[in-house]
């Protein structure tokens, strides 16, 4: 079955009758000669063409939209071609370092609260792939290497995690295994990949200024990094990282799922903060003022359903709305984008720059909106002059279980989610390109750059 | 995302702007020291007065060309201004475009209020998306048939209530609506009103009786009602599914994608509401109440495994009817009847004098004895077997019966609209309710004002009608 375009769904639906059209135009034109037999066999070629192309579109149709039973989607293809399903089991190895359990047990015995919060892919990632298919015990043979430090756990009394140790703790487990194994040395980490998913990625700091000052670690100068952050031209954001969705407790969503025949009611949704007045009084940094603006903008608008409030139905509203707003906050990313992915409501990404997970495989133009900081006033101009049959074929887009599932990471994982796409980024990645091999001898991370304090021990 | 100490917020920023003025060195002398960490001290201090970081300020003045804008002056659009610690050095000196970090403007246009322009193209919107979710996820049906919706109503207090949110509900079916509206002493202007607001295409028929006190009485009237209404049907021909509305129930939306399903008689459960005005706190009827554990009484056929029909289910004598009321100025709801109209369907052609495909089982509308032998259409069918139960054998509830009524005499204003506008609210004397209002020391002196402000038109008919028999008053004459 060839790869029909994804412009949209009626494409799939093979004209059956223009097709048999042009079949019987070349037999007319063919049966100017006519011979008894040619005839015959022209005929014959006729009615297997008719029979083709009414076979094929109903195995399109059941390959690409369902049942009237549930939604019908649409198959989603990136700029990587349409590589959301793709199984990485046997397209690429992983061996994963034996650390000591003070860089990861250890710490998540002191606080079990890592395993629920936004940061806990890290966690997640490391038992995936202690249990994976391409979890390889022989390093000779592994294309990537992955060593599992939970950097994001220092955790203050509000569960928000502190980044001051975590440079300390990189480099010092970057220290053992260079020590240990031969296969840092070998490549100084080009093919060595890490989870660093807090605010700035390996800036290793929740302040956009100090993390910018920072700079990522020097030590991950050549590794590939999976972060969720994603904003370009920043430094925080190599060339060639992946970029994951934040975690979302996948049963908390499921329990809050509401009828799908529900009717969205809810034009615009969004619950949050709009100025933090705790770290920024005079307003302006937090969120660039794009959220502020928001709320000064449409707070008595009857189209926006928005306000700081923390309500029990959060989960609910959400699947009753059209569109729900993601803006930035004190770093571009947020799980409010997870949510509206997998509530089917429209996500408004207002955050310059911005890279969004997976965005080599998941073409998120023709599933989000996305709305600059400086057209912020003009949200409602912009939503309502949006033709509904866009808006109709996001949501169709939005159905599609494979787009909901590369968002999450379930326990144990399934095929096609997160954990996945990681690795088939990873596995897109490949193989290694020359440079990544250093010739013997040759040294190109400098192990003593970066601010004094990141040099001692941990 | 994180919630910062504000000393140490300050800390680092302090650090960061004196960092640029002196040198970071790890050996200076202890007098130097010192000295910077008083500066450092001196200027949290001052920082903490004033409420934001002035090094910025110091900064920003020394360096900086541009007009300086306050954090409160948000009400005019301008292009963000950005303020740096260091201006010299922008941190993300990239290839364009970036975005600078920092502080921003607050942008507000200059009218931030809804345009209604774009409220209706957001009303358009979601009205698209709504007719899409609902193609989608309803079953398909390829030949929606239309519904003929049978009502019986009479003027009183509670009519415009009770018919406007039939009538809304109705106006939110998506298949085509005969609305029958059955009107008993006659058809009166109001409910005509009231009814062309709708749009829907409206029969609206008057029944020569009126409507009596007792609950008993009502019922069988209502009875009558509905089969003058259905003689309508037969003798207009009209085609569709006949259904019996009474303008106090409440309808969910899917009964009515129910009741495409029915082929000649169907019936859904009906869940009765009573309307209580018991005391709860009393402790008998609370306990009564508790072990009841909340569940309302239903009525509506039952089937058995095979999903045939089997039986009737009537809840009417479960201890959860705490009704009891025989006239309507009763305290507590009525019990329903028998058997309400309210949950079954029909097929028009049932009716019709000649159908195809009629099915033997079926009366003649007229053959019934309506007058005694009225509680259901039932009446209509010589074999019950016939009936179809709908909405998964009518184990899900789509309709629910509710019985509320002002007392009769109420008085109200026509049209539910007071004008002039009242003047001072004295408690009424003249109305019928059995226990008066207490005296209140005031209402000496406004008895002899209400004869002076008798312009409201009530009080003048009051006077009038005051030993008469309490009758409705809105009734008008019809105009045709």
């Amino acid at each position: 079955m060839t790869d029909f375009p994804t412009s949209s769904s009626s494409s799939f639906d093979v004209d059956p009758v223009s097709s048999s059209a042009i079949l019987a135009k070349n037999i007319r034109v063919g049966s100017s000669s006519c011979s008894p037999l040619l005839i015959m066999k022209m005929w014959a070629f006729f009615f297997v063409g008719l029979l083709c192309t009414h076979l094929s579109p109903v195995s399109a149709r059941i390959g690409a939209s369902d049942s009237s039973r549930t939604q019908p989607t649409e198959r989603i293809s990136g700029s990587a071609g349409d590589v959301l399903e793709d199984d990485p089991v046997g397209r690429l190895k992983v061996f994963v370092y034996e650390l000591p359990s003070k860089y990861n047990k250890k710490i998540l015995q002191k606080d079990p609260r890592c395993l629920n919060h936004m940061f806990a892919a890290e966690i997640y990632m490391h038992r995936f792939l202690l249990s994976s298919a391409v979890r390889t015990l022989n390093p000779e043979e592994a294309d990537w290497f992955y060593t599992p430090v939970y950097t994001t756990c220092d955790l203050t009394p509000n569960g928000l995690p502190l980044p001051f140790k975590s440079p300390r703790m990189m480099r010092s487990a970057i220290q053992l295994i260079s020590s240990n194994w031969p296969y840092w040395n070998r490549t100084e980490g080009a093919d060595h990949f890490f989870l660093v998913p807090h605010d700035f990625g390996a800036c290793f700091h929740y302040q956009e200024e100090k993390a910018i000052e920072r700079g990522i670690l020097p030590l991950l100068q050549r590794a590939t990094l999976v972060q969720t952050f994603g904003q370009r031209y920043h430094v925080c954001l190599k060339d060639g990282s992946i970029t994951i969705p934040p975690y979302a407790p996948p049963q908390k969503m499921q329990a809050h799922l509401i009828p799908e025949k529900t009717p969205r009611s809810i034009f615009v949704y969004f619950r949050g903060l709009f100025y933090d007045v705790g770290n920024d009084p005079e307003g302006g940094y937090y969120a660039r003022g794009a959220r502020a603006a928001v709320w000064e903008n449409f707070k008595d608008n009857p189209l926006f359903d928005i306000s700081t409030e923390h309500p029990s139905t959060y989960y609910e509203d959400m699947q009753r709305a059209v569109f729900c707003l993601c803006p930035l906050g004190w770093a571009p990313w947020s799980p409010r984008l997870v949510e509206a992915v997998i509530f089917g409501c429209i996500p408004v990404i207002i955050a310059d720059d911005i890279v969004l997970p997976f965005a080599d495989a998941i073409p998120w133009e023709e599933i989000g909106v996305f709305v600059d900081e400086k057209d912020v006033p003009n949200l409602d101009t912009i939503l309502t002059s949006i033709p509904p049959e866009v808006i109709l074929r996001k949501q169709r887009l939005l159905a599609n279980p494979s787009m909901k599932q590369a968002m999450l990471f379930p326990q144990p994982a399934q095929p096609g989610d997160a954990f996945h796409q990681v690795l088939n980024g990873l596995a897109r990645k490949l193989p290694h390109g020359r440079s990544v091999h250093l010739k013997q001898g040759q040294k190109i991370l400098n192990w003593t750059a970066g601010p004094v304090g990141d040099l001692k021990p941990w | 995302m994180k919630f910062l100490a504000m000393p140490q917020s300050h800390a680092d920023g302090q650090s960061g702007a004196l960092r640029g003025l002196s040198p970071a060195d790890s050996s200076k002398s202890p007098a130097a020291t010192i000295f910077w960490l008083a500066v450092h001290a001196v200027c949290c201090l001052g920082s903490l007065v004033l409420g934001f970081r002035f090094s910025r300020l110091f900064v920003f003045l020394l360096y900086s060309t541009s007009p300086m804008l306050r954090a409160t002056d948000k009400t005019t659009t301008y292009d963000p201004i950005v303020l740096l610690s260091d201006p010299s050095q922008s941190p993300v000196n990239q290839s364009t475009p970036h975005v600078a970090v920092g502080r921003h403007g607050i942008q507000v246009r200059p009218w931030p209020h809804p345009e209604p322009v774009e409220v209706m193209k957001a009303h358009q919107i979601i009205e698209r998306v709504q007719r899409e979710q609902r193609a989608q996820f309803t079953a398909k049906n390829p030949n929606p048939r239309s519904l003929i919706v049978i009502t019986p109503t009479y003027v009183r207090a509670f009519q415009a209530m009770h018919l406007t949110a039939l009538m809304h509900s109705l106006m939110l079916v998506p298949y085509k609506v005969v609305w029958i509206v059955v009107e008993a002493g006659g058809v009166t202007s109001e409910t005509a009103l009231l009814i062309k607001r709708s749009g829907l295409r409206t029969v609206h028929v008057g029944f020569k009786q009126e409507m009596p006190e007792a609950w008993e009485d009502r019922h069988s009237l209502e009875a009558k009602m509905r089969v003058h209404a259905l003689r309508i049907v037969r003798d207009k021909n009209l085609d569709g599914i006949v259904m019996f509305a009474d303008d106090s129930n409440i309808h969910s939306m899917e009964l009515f994608d129910e009741v495409q399903a029915v082929k000649w008689i169907g019936a859904v459960s009906l869940g009765i509401l009573p309307h209580s005005t018991v005391d709860e706190s009393d402790q008998a009827v609370s306990k009564v109440m508790d072990e009841s554990n909340s569940l309302i009484p239903i009525q509506g056929p039952v089937c058995d495994s095979a999903n045939q029909f089997k039986g009737w289910r009537t809840d009417n004598g479960s201890p959860n009817m705490l009704g009891g009321a025989t006239h309507v100025d009763d305290r507590g709801s009525p019990l329903p009847g028998k058997l309400e109209w309210a949950g079954f369907a029909l097929n028009s052609r049932m009716l019709w004098k000649h159908a195809e495909g009629k099915p033997g089982w079926v009366r003649d509308l007229d053959s019934p004895n309506w007058d005694n032998d009225v509680d259901s259409p039932m009446s209509l069918l010589k074999d019950i077997s016939a009936l179809e139960p709908l909405g998964n054998c009518s184990r899900r509830l789509m309709v629910w019966r509710l019985r509320v009524e002002a007392r009769p005499g109420t008085e109200f204003p026509k049209g539910w609209l007071i004008d002039p506008p009242l003047g001072i609210p004295a408690p009424s004397k003249r109305t019928p309710w059995p226990d008066a209002f207490p005296k209140l020391p005031f209402t000496e002196n406004a008895s002899s004002d209400e004869e002076e402000i008798n312009q409201h038109p009530t009080e003048n008919r009051r006077h009038e009608t005051e030993t008469a028999k309490p009758q409705l008053l809105r009734r008008e004459p019809v105009e045709n």
